[in-house]
């Protein structure tokens, strides 16, 4: 049973993401291809080809793959299928835009956001905001899967398997990028964070997201926001942990001044250990903290930053 | 431009799903039911782009059984022309998969000919994500997912996307798909008098049946289960209580 992964990279890096990808994968079945399609992105090739548990790298190399622009890049997975069961690649924003594609050009639905392998037809996967868990077979000859990287552990890097090149150019002519306008911030990545601090309506303005970065710093860890914080212009987009932002399930999560909405929590009730602080003793985060203080935060950010 | 719209009807955002004791599905019986918000900031910039003069009619869609007219009135009020209903057999439990509606839909859009779709992001209750891409691959159009913002120029259509770690934009070919993310506007309210026009205007039925797809299921739900529940926390009186529970008890910092 083949399976294929499809890298998550920037051109220059391969994101942690792809490998916890390709620990679901590993519970599917063995016979593991990564495909790292970019442009210039030979370094990315070299990283892939260390991941453990897979039996190839297959790299393509060419500008019309620069910006995963999912007219192309759908064209060539596609191109590629005939020899796999199963396509996966992570649910990230690159993984949503392309792999729907792919799976309408191979007259097949998806299996969107899998958390859990129960057999290699057969996932779970979470409803309503993660208010259900779903378990869910697919019936279709080809299995195209998103996975989410907070319900799968990392694959090492220590392995050295073979690079082929492939030359397929797949271009559909029917999009071109313009811009990329990316957040600048030397913090760890929200998703792959082994802590995250978030702010919520309650920082009040965006100068004041500035008493969470001392304890950011002393904590290592990522800021996050609410989508009434993202919303209300304090921080970018970017940062919105929830249903429609990122999902991150983090050793630590602090949230600040966040009431605790569905929809937040589908961003991160499985956080190991959730923090609130919150001057609302009522407000719904109380209910899924393992520690909650009530407390103005304008007080307790300082104290907390000076006592780490 | 002619504007096509396909709304759902879902779960209201603020319902907190149960799962069936028999975990067969969630409850939804006498549960409030709701446009699904992505849609709603679907049909607000199809209005806009009517008001700006570029669109110039706007087609909103829905599949499903009868209720779902009801979702396709509200788009009606907040200002879309004609309204078309694809009836489908399904009990309310069931669900079409993604490759179905996108197939239902590209006939709908192969009759009706729009130069711009424009669908939610995700429909909140099965969290798939999968349809305007799926569409845009069976119709041969580009696609702009979790756009922030739309511009219509000539012939192509510039998205900015919301994408992990900030934004992109793109410029597509006309005609072109387009999902919204939640930056992209702020919905209006649909004012009485709207409503109450919003009842005269066009509202046609379809059966499913009639289209000639096949749709069968690719997937099975075998059964719905509610998550884990996380054990209830304290609440501590201080920050240094705080800080003494992190570093020895859940042992998270040093």
């Amino acid at each position: 049973m083949s399976i294929l992964v499809i890298a998550e990279h920037d051109n220059s890096a391969l994101k942690t993401e792809t490998l916890k990808t390709v620990t679901a994968a590993q519970q599917i079945g063995s016979d593991i291809t990564l495909l790292v399609a970019g442009f210039n992105c030979q370094s990315v090739a070299e990283s892939a080809a260390k991941v453990n548990g897979i039996s190839k790298v297959l790299v393509c190399d060419n500008t019309v793959y620069q910006h995963q622009l999912a007219e192309n890049v759908s064209l060539l997975i596609t191109e590629l299928a005939a020899d796999y069961e199963h396509i996966l690649a992570t649910a990230s924003t690159t993984g949503k835009n392309i792999m729907p594609r792919v799976a309408a050009l191979l007259d097949v639905t998806q299996i969107s956001d899998i958390i859990g392998v129960e057999s290699n037809n057969t996932f779970t996967r979470p409803i309503y905001a993660g208010n259900a868990i779903a378990t869910v077979q697919s019936l279709d000859a080809k299995k195209v899967i998103t996975v989410r990287s907070t319900g799968f552990d990392a694959v090492n890097t220590d392995g050295n398997a073979d690079i082929f090149n492939i030359d397929t150019v797949t271009d559909a002519g029917l999009s071109n990028h313009i811009a990329d306008e990316f957040t600048k911030s030397e913090r760890p990545d929200l998703g792959a964070a082994g802590v995250v601090i978030s702010g919520g309506r309650g920082m009040q303005n965006g100068d004041n997201f500035k008493l969470l970065d001392g304890i950011a710093d002393k904590l290592g860890a990522a800021i996050g926001a609410s989508r009434a914080a993202v919303d209300a212009g304090f921080v970018p987009n970017d940062m919105q942990v929830g249903q429609t932002g990122k999902i991150v399930a983090p050793d630590l999560y602090i949230a600040v001044g966040i009431s605790g909405a569905i929809q937040h929590l589908a961003g991160m009730k499985d956080s190991k250990i959730i923090v609130a602080i919150n001057k609302d003793p009522d407000a719904p985060i109380f209910q899924v903290a393992d520690y909650g203080i009530v407390a103005d935060l304008f007080d307790a950010l300082p104290e907390l930053e000076s006592k780490l | 431009m002619k504007v096509l719209v396909p709304i759902k009807r879902v779960i209201d955002y603020n319902v907190k799903v149960r799962v069936k004791t028999d975990n067969s599905n969630v409850d939804l019986s006498n549960t409030k039911m709701a446009i699904n918000p992505f849609c709603e900031i679907a049909v607000e910039e199809a209005v806009r782009l009517k008001e700006a003069g570029i669109a110039t009619e706007i087609i909103a869609i829905s599949i499903g059984d009868k209720s779902c007219q009801e979702q396709l009135r509200t788009a009606l009020a907040l200002g879309a022309d004609r309204a078309i209903q694809i009836e489908t057999d399904l009990q309310p439990s069931e669900s079409l998969d993604s490759i179905n509606i996108a197939k239902l839909l590209q006939k709908i859009v192969e009759e009706e000919e729009p130069q711009l779709i424009i669908l939610g992001k995700q429909a909140i209750d099965s969290d798939n994500n999968q349809t305007g891409q799926m569409l845009a691959a069976l119709t041969g159009m580009p696609q702009g997912t979790f756009a922030s913002a739309v511009k219509v120029e000539g012939d192509k259509v510039n998205v900015t996307r919301e994408v992990d770690g900030g934004l992109q934009s793109l410029a597509l070919n006309l005609p072109a798909i387009v999902t919204t993310d939640l930056r992209l506007n702020e919905p209006r309210y649909a004012s009485l008098p709207n409503i109450m026009k919003a009842k005269r205007k066009p509202l046609v039925v379809r059966s499913a049946s009639e289209f000639g797809i096949d749709l069968t299921p690719r997937t099975k739900l075998l059964k719905v289960t509610a998550p884990a529940q996380r054990q209830a926390g304290i609440v501590v009186k201080s920050i240094d209580e705080l800080v003494d529970k992190l570093k020895n008890e859940a042992k998270v910092i040093s």
